[in-house]
């Protein structure tokens, strides 16, 4: 066999506890009496003859519906041996046997997957999981999981496949329960999910729309609703190929999809977990509609991290992959807000903010962008600077800011010139709107008490 | 902006719009949560005419900024010229109701809830209730859920026309295809059954109910929990059985915890829904499913209700329910595997005995206390002996006393410094109801011992815990037995002990009186104005200063004044400091 038993690790809680699984139990029970008598120690592939192979597939099918408590490590220790080894069978029938899937087939190996994998998951241990800081709590009974996943996957992928029959068992509901197993705090069971939706998507082209809407709601709630799920970035992996594959022009409901969901998946907390699988995304919607570029920058822009510097350098990292790719027609339209925003970073206090941010005028594609268009981003980008150059802590910032400005001074000495002579009187300038401000809403709030006074009667109007 | 300090009506509105639309966010946010200021600048008819379409036409902004609109236009009615014109506020308030960010839709709605009181019910009709329609019937997911929420507060005063398409659109978006939109329909599901009429709860919220409850999603069933209790609320007792029942009972044995563990959680609420009878035939039965469920978290919950279960039934059963059926349950709990279990259970489990009286606890319950003292988890311990008042006032606290000891000595002791700050906030309580005589032979020692522990905190809470035992126990208690062991500790080698004679003199001084303060503690401060260490030095100024009014006059003048003085002229800047200070407090100079 392909498959090396792993360990299965176990946390005192739940070892001690006896959880039931949640399902079906009369049916469970009932498999298991099953289980026990039909016990045969025949085996599928070798010991019968080609046209019996069928009917004992299908028997033991319906055997490796009884599911067995692996909290509980002692009980049932034969059984779940032979539950093992009959599925191990039930893999290796799958990958080499031809001629078997027939048409009852079909509604066993779904219903036997169902009944495996098919649970509420259950509460995480540590009250508040947090999954850049916890362990994951491993799935107990994943040595049987492992293989009904493995033959799942065989099963999808055989030539013999049909997926206009499958369809019938394969459907809406089924993929739903799918979908909420990626919660799944065990890694290895995502990864294995991964695939099989994939496979799904790939075969089931009646499912495909569904899919993307339901993966649409889980990350909507993702965001505004709990900000916990566990296979954010397994899904954002699918959909990276989904995406790939769209046709052009791209559909309302995809761009809807970009606007609405992806970017705001950017306001989570834990973006970190997945925000490679998220970057590639969005690159790859620019690259199929660079018209997209436009929104797709204002909404980071807009939420932009305001107190998180790892996440600000998660942002800049992304925005240079999206620059790379730009058009310049499409950098001429948001060049302005955009480099308002960089101006920020390159004067932030945080050197790893400023540090990243700086970094762009090592990339060739963005300099010659920047060459392009000097008249307008230098004015933006001057101020600051100027000023950190003077002001900032960290001796390596100031020498990549003299670098930048030495660019700037290269590219357009004449405006260079100018701005370096206008700096003190702009700054005096900006000093003294900033006190019109200020006396402006001094006069409104008198006004305001003014007024108070008024209505409470004790000046006379 | 010359010349408008002559007219205030006539600021410009081009200015005041500049600052909503300042490039810096925390200026546009300031600009905004000011806002009912340039309303009142530019006056009711400017405020409805140019203020809020443009406030209408720019709602794309940072969240924060639109967070503070929506709460702002919430009290915005006098600002456009009162009740008569409050349907302005609608439009800006629609566009923020649709936005993604949850927060600011909530905001919305909230404000929309509270100007919806205020339009007459001509305006309601004529312009809220195609607001709620429109919303209701939006695109995208956001607008939907936010019309959940408006139902309820337009309902009761509009036609019946109106009423019926309101219910329709209810039940249009209780069977919405996004999820997120049925979560918003079940959570506003008991609120709307509320205002409707009874024979339309019959026909209509219950089928409602039943879908909600039984939704593919748990998240959805879940929230259907909770309308249940508030549907039950509403029918008469003879409707509960057929039209409520099934689908709680159904809920009570989801196959999803969280399903559970709400039920669980609102299971006080829902047994005062549906009465006695009820209760006795199904509630009971259902609780000790609950208390035996196969998740942790659900035992937790169920068993977080135990007591207020046992209160709430109905007096001529009381008793035997708790024995036959719940009490089994409970003693299971006490060995449970899972700790919050088991802590969850012991800040409940000593108000059982006020309902059973005295000779069932003693016989029943008070085994299970003692099982609990001798916990391995120190926040079951904790949970017990901070609930001792209720034992106290059935059987009286002598009978656990034997465990109690072992118990407390423990929890003094624990590794973890969290767990003793926690016991010696529970001496003076233990004290009271211990009484002088035991505490002096038993915890006195304890109350000493933690004055010396290696962490400040404890130290200082254990400074507080001998004021509190003094009011107890008096004055002449104090001098005999805790003011020497204290003022020994003037002579302590280690500095930080001898700083602890300082606070527990500073927390004594009051409690203790003039008298003793003067004759036994004065001297000690006095000798330790001579410390070496400069800490010392400073804290004895300290204490000068707060033992101060509890001094004479005469004793001020004499003998506190000279050692302030000499202190004042001490070699460190912080004695110093504090010398002066407290000279000066006392008004010394």
């Amino acid at each position: 066999s392909t498959f090396k038993s792993l360990p299965i690790p176990w946390s005192e809680r739940r070892r001690k506890k006896l959880r039931k699984r949640e399902r079906d139990f009369e049916f469970s029970a009932w498999h298991f009496l099953a289980f026990s008598q039909m016990r045969v120690c025949v085996c599928l592939c070798t010991d019968v003859s080609a046209q019996e192979q069928p009917e004992l597939f299908l028997k033991k099918l319906q055997q490796c519906c009884a599911v067995f408590d692996f909290m509980d490590t002692l009980s049932d220790l034969k059984m779940k041996e032979y539950k093992r080894s009959t599925l191990n069978e039930l893999v290796d029938y799958v990958t080499v046997s031809r001629g078997y899937l027939t048409e009852q087939a079909y509604p066993e190996v779904v219903k036997m997957v169902s009944y495996n994998i098919f649970r509420t998951l259950p509460p995480s241990d540590s009250n508040e999981f947090d999954p850049e800081e916890d362990e994951p709590t491993l799935e107990a009974s994943w040595p049987h999981l492992q293989l009904v996943y493995e033959f799942f996957i065989r099963f999808l992928e055989s030539q013999e496949f049909q997926p206009s029959i499958a369809k019938k068992y394969i459907d809406q509901k089924f993929v739903l329960q799918l979908l909420e197993l990626f919660d799944s705090e065990d890694p290895r069971e995502r990864d294995y999910l991964k695939t099989v939706l994939h496979r799904i998507y790939g075969k089931f082209l009646g499912l495909r729309a569904f899919i993307r809407k339901q993966i649409n709601n889980i990350f909507l709630r993702f965001v505004y609703e709990t900000e916990h799920f566990n296979g954010v970035a397994e899904l954002l992996e699918i959909l990276g190929s989904i995406i790939n594959g769209f046709a052009l022009p791209l559909k309302a409901e995809h761009k809807q999809f970009l606007v609405k969901v992806l970017i705001p998946l950017h306001t989570v907390r834990s973006l970190s977990l997945f925000h490679a699988q998220l970057a590639y995304c969005i690159v790859q919607f620019l690259e199929k509609d660079p018209a997209l570029t436009e929104p797709v920058i204002g909404g980071l822009l807009k939420f932009w991290p305001k107190t998180c510097s790892q996440k600000e350098v998660m942002f800049l990292g992304e925005l240079e992959e999206i620059l790379d790719v730009i058009e310049p027609t499409q950098f001429v339209k948001i060049q302005d807000p955009l480099f308002k925003q960089i101006s920020k970073c390159v004067s932030s206090p945080h050197f790893q903010v400023a540090e990243r941010a700086l970094y762009y005028w090592n990339n060739e594609y963005i300099m010659s962008l920047i060459e392009e268009n000097s008249n307008v981003i230098l004015p933006i980008m001057f101020t600051s600077l100027y000023r950190i150059s003077k002001e900032h802590w960290n001796p390596a910032i100031v020498a990549l800011v003299y670098n930048v400005l030495k660019a700037f001074m290269e590219m357009n000495s004449t405006l260079f010139d100018e701005l370096t002579s206008t700096y003190k009187s702009d700054r005096q300038r900006e000093k003294k709107k900033e006190k019109e401000r200020e006396e402006l809403w001094k006069r409104l709030e008198d006004l305001e008490l003014k007024r108070s006074l008024q209505s409470d009667g004790i000046i006379p109007t | 902006m010359a010349g408008a300090d002559s007219d205030d009506s006539l600021y410009p509105i081009a200015v005041l719009i500049d600052e909503l639309r300042n490039e810096d966010v925390q200026l546009r946010l300031n600009s905004i949560k000011k806002l009912s200021t340039i309303a009142l600048a530019l006056g009711v008819e400017r405020t409805r005419t140019e203020l809020l379409p443009f406030l209408t036409d720019t709602i794309y902004d940072e969240d924060e900024v639109l967070l503070a609109l929506a709460e702002q236009l919430g009290n915005f009615t006098m600002l456009v010229g009162g009740p008569e014109y409050v349907h302005c506020l609608l439009p800006p308030l629609e566009s923020l109701a649709t936005v993604e960010e949850t927060v600011v839709r909530d905001k919305a709605v909230e404000s929309l809830r509270k100007i919806s009181h205020e339009h007459s019910p001509v305006d309601l009709e004529v312009h809220f209730e195609p607001l709620v329609k429109r919303l209701a019937s939006g695109d995208w997911f956001t607008s939907r859920t936010s019309a959940c929420g408006l139902f309820s507060v337009c309902y009761p005063r509009v036609s019946s026309t109106v009423k019926a398409e309101i219910r329709q659109h209810f039940r249009t978006l209780c069977s919405d295809d996004t999820p997120m939109v049925r979560r918003a329909a079940a959570s506003k599901l008991g609120e709307f059954a509320k205002v409707l009429e009874l024979e339309y709860v019959k026909s209509d919220i219950i089928s409602l109910f039943t879908a909600l409850a039984s939704d593919e999603q748990d998240s959805v069933r879940l929230l259907a929990v909770e309308a249940g209790v508030s549907i039950a609320t509403l029918l008469p007792q003879e409707d509960l059985e057929a039209l409520v029942m099934p689908t709680l009972r159904q809920a009570a044995e989801d196959k999803s915890w969280r399903v559970r563990y709400m039920v669980a959680d609102k299971f006080s609420d829902l047994q005062k829904a549906v009465g006695p009878e009820i209760t006795k035939n199904d509630l009971v039965p259902a609780f000790q499913n609950l208390l035996k469920d196969c998740e942790a978290e659900v035992r937790a919950a169920a068993a977080n209700k135990v007591k207020e279960f046992c209160e709430n039934l109905p007096e001529d059963s009381r008793e035997t329910i708790i024995m036959t059926h719940i009490l089994p349950c409970v003693k299971e709990l006490v060995s449970d595997t899972n700790q919050h279990v088991k802590s969850a259970l012991a800040s409940v489990i000593m108000g059982l005995s006020t309902i059973l009286g005295k000779d069932n606890t003693i016989e029943h319950l008070l085994p299970l206390f003692l099982a609990q003292l001798k916990d391995e988890c120190p926040e079951v311990r904790l949970n017990i002996i901070s609930n001792l008042d209720c034992v106290n006032e059935v059987i009286g606290i002598r009978q656990l006393s034997q465990s109690l000891l072992p118990a407390i000595v423990e929890l003094a002791e624990d590794a973890k410094w969290r767990v003793r700050l926690a016991i010696i906030e529970y001496m003076p309580l233990l004290a009271g109801q211990l009484g002088v005589e035991f505490f002096d032979e038993k915890l006195n020692s304890l109350c000493m011992a933690w004055l010396v522990d290696h962490v400040y905190a404890i130290r200082e809470a254990a400074t507080c815990n001998l004021m509190k035992l003094v009011e107890k126990f008096g004055a002449e208690w104090a001098q005999n037995t805790i003011v020497p062991k204290v003022l020994g500790m003037a002579n302590d080698p280690n500095y930080l002990h001898r700083m602890t004679t300082l606070f527990c003199i500073n927390a004594l001084s009051e409690v203790c009186g003039q008298e003793i303060t003067t004759k036994h503690m004065l001297p000690v401060v006095f000798k330790m104005s001579n410390d070496q260490v400069a800490n010392v030095r400073f804290n004895v100024a300290k204490s000068l200063q707060k033992i101060g009014p509890v001094l004479d006059s005469n004793c001020l003048q004499t003998e506190v004044k000279p050692v302030l003085e000499k202190l004042a002229s001490d070699q460190d800047i912080d004695v110093k400091y504090f010398a002066q200070e407290a000279i000066s407090v006392l008004s010394l100079a």
